[in-house]
């Protein structure tokens, strides 16, 4: 949206195709991501919130490089990801890192802790050893872990540790954007809060954009400045976390935040119950996608998409504010 | 947790301890665990994971491993002590008078039979219902907890359903004998944010409808708010703090707990930095002397690094462990 976006995707989608039957053809698409844009400043933070089956993690996976898009474009410091030669990819591979969910599935077993960090370093850039071992303890120091940890293995380590070791591998290459897929929830609610507070201390000191994909609503909210609200491969809404926190006003967003745990008992908050279920994004509803599920739905609703417009200092795709 | 009627559980002094094929290595996963639960209340038991609570729950129904022993402790309900009951006569009161929801309702389900049949099949166990009566009462059940086309569903197998209806169906299960206590182990941590609110409130009107206590087993302070009156919270193996869930909250008096509540982002608290507890959770097998939670604690003296603090009771119902909280209390 500004030029000086590190990252910016427009109208990205992904459809998988999807197979019937034993010996049934291709039939269908599953249309994990339809047309979605956003951008990333440097040193911002995009968080994406949406349940499971709204593709924010096939949206991580494309900004990754591990999925190709069927449409639309990524455009990397003004770059189109598309249009890079073999040494262009290289170069976008290193600055784009990522840190998973589970730090117990992430790390190598057999692997020193040394060697875990050290291993994009060695694959993307010809060093003397010395120079990797610097670079090595430079990072641990960073994360807030001690010199002795690099001659360590993984299950030597707790959750919260072993996930300050994936993000000193994420950083060791000095990638300019770090996508965070889920990388507290695994973690024990006391050491959340540490690694919460170190990403937002490494973005400040380091000048990090983070793309930070959580379904903890509140963690969202604290650690990002915009956000995206995806339903079923679209976004419904898009805008400034705190606007969007304050006050939702798309019908999903609404009832996604009236559904987040309250953080004290007197916290009143207006129920809006919704019924049923995501549908499967095989076969998503025609017209807009949530109105089978939405409490305000109208006859419009169901016939026709909304568009993603501009209401007051967000974007939302509603007809009901239109 | 002063109720005038006697309460429908109570644990004193309830140890549960892990040891090794060689008995040299004890882990003490329940340590000195006292605390009472009334008809209808909804308790939540907090913590880490190796803070014992998941133990907890297991000593309650007596289903621990067999590495597990209940070393010491009563465990009364309904006026039984629990732990005098035979295995016989334990499986006559699980499923029947306590039932229990776990975490992963693909794991409670099996996956060969078909959803009517598992959802009757304690009716058909504990009190002899016929075949064609229980799968009558297993469609009630379904319709009970909101499962669409409860005839049709009654007939489907659990990889046809969705994870909320599965954990919907275990929860059918669980109130299928109408107990008088429900233990739900972290139920909602596989479900989507809707979903979860379905099931919490889902929850909230079946114990309206059939006076059941609740405990819920979590690691989600949100989950406690929101259902919760009374709140316990567990710290390697101990209960460090409990009382009424909005006193907590609000004036807490274990600096765990403080600590705890101060770690949870919130949705407007904008762009600070959250209090983080340093360090890490203890491992229970080599626990330090004195206070389990001292080497984190921000508080900490030398009488904390000593002495495990004994129960200070603060106010009607509400007490900590921490000799910091003595102050203010009675022993």
């Amino acid at each position: 949206m500004t030029a000086g976006s590190i990252i910016e995707a427009a109208g990205l989608t992904k459809h998988f195709p999807a197979r019937r039957g034993l010996f049934g053809g291709d039939r269908g698409v599953v249309r994990a991501v339809d047309g979605v844009s956003f951008a990333i400043d440097p040193g911002k933070t995009l968080g994406v919130v949406g349940e499971s089956g709204c593709g924010k993690t096939t949206t991580a996976k494309l900004v990754l490089g591990l999925e190709a898009p069927s449409g639309g474009s990524i455009r990397f410091e003004g770059h189109d990801l598309a249009a890079l030669d073999a040494a262009g990819r290289r170069r976008y591979r290193r600055s784009v890192q990522a840190v998973f969910q589970d730090p117990y599935a992430s790390l190598n077993p057999r692997m020193r802790i040394s060697t875990i960090i050290a291993e994009p370093l060695v694959t993307n850039e010809a060093t003397n050893p010395g120079n990797v071992r610097q670079r090595v303890l430079e990072l641990l120091d960073l994360v807030g872990l001690p010199e002795r940890s690099a001659d360590l293995f993984p299950h030597e380590f707790s959750g919260g540790q072993r996930q300050r070791i994936a993000i000193a591998r994420a950083l060791v290459l000095s990638p300019k954007l770090v996508v965070l897929d889920e990388p507290v929830s695994a973690l024990d609610v006391s050491i959340r809060a540490q690694i919460l507070n170190l990403l937002r201390d490494l973005q400040q000191r380091l000048g990090l954009s983070y793309l930070f994909i959580a379904h903890d609503l509140a963690a969202v909210a604290h650690m990002s400045h915009d956000v995206v609200v995806m339903y079923l491969g679209k976004v419904v809404e898009s805008g400034a976390a705190r606007a969007i926190a304050l006050k939702p006003m798309h019908p999903y967003t609404q009832a996604l935040f009236a559904a987040a745990l309250p953080s004290h008992p007197d916290e009143q908050r207006e129920e809006v119950a919704l019924s049923g279920e995501v549908p499967s994004p095989l076969n998503p509803p025609g017209g807009c996608r949530f109105h089978p599920r939405c409490p305000h739905a109208t006859a419009r609703c169901a016939a026709e998409e909304p568009p993603l417009i501009k209401v007051a200092d967000r974007m939302v795709a509603c007809h009901l504010l239109a | 947790m002063s109720t005038v009627s006697p309460p429908l559980l109570s644990l004193e002094h309830l140890s549960a301890h892990y040891v090794s094929q060689q008995g040299t290595r004890v882990v003490c996963a329940v340590d000195d665990v006292s605390l009472r639960l009334g008809a209808g209340e909804t308790l939540g038991i907090v913590g880490e994971s190796g803070s014992g609570k998941s133990t907890l729950a297991l000593t309650i129904m007596r289903q621990l491993p067999t590495a597990a022993r209940i070393v010491s402790g009563r465990m009364m309900f309904e006026g039984e002590n629990l732990l005098d009951k035979s295995d016989a006569e334990m499986r006559r009161v699980r499923g029947k008078r306590i039932a229990m929801v776990l975490q992963d309702p693909m794991a409670s389900l099996n996956p060969l039979f078909s959803i009517g049949n598992q959802v009757g099949e304690p009716l058909r166990v504990h009190e002899g219902a016929p075949v064609a009566k229980a799968w009558a009462k297993a469609i009630e059940l379904l319709r009970s907890v909101r499962i669409a086309s409860p005839e049709t569903r009654a007939t489907q197998f659990p990889h046809e359903m969705s994870g909320g209806m599965r954990q919907r169906i275990v929860g059918a299960i669980g109130i299928s004998c109408e107990p008088r206590l429900l233990i739900a182990d972290e139920p909602t941590t596989s479900l989507d944010l809707t979903i979860q609110a379905q099931y919490l409130n889902l929850m909230r009107d079946l114990q309206r409808e059939h006076g059941l206590a609740l405990i819920f087993i979590t690691h989600n302070l949100g989950i406690v708010a929101k259902m919760c009156t009374q709140l316990a919270v567990m710290y390697a193996g101990r209960i460090v703090e409990q009382g009424p869930v909005k006193r907590i909250f609000s004036a807490p008096a274990h600096p765990y707990t403080k600590a705890l509540l101060g770690s949870i982002p919130r949705m407007t608290d904008g762009h600070d930095r959250l209090t983080a507890i340093e360090g890490q959770p203890p491992d229970l097998s080599n626990l330090p002397q004195g206070c389990a939670f001292a080497p984190r604690c921000p508080k900490a003296t030398a009488h904390c690094r000593a002495e495990a603090p004994i129960e200070f009771i603060l106010a009607d119902g509400h007490s900590a462990r921490c000799w910091l909280a003595s102050g203010s209390a009675t022993a």
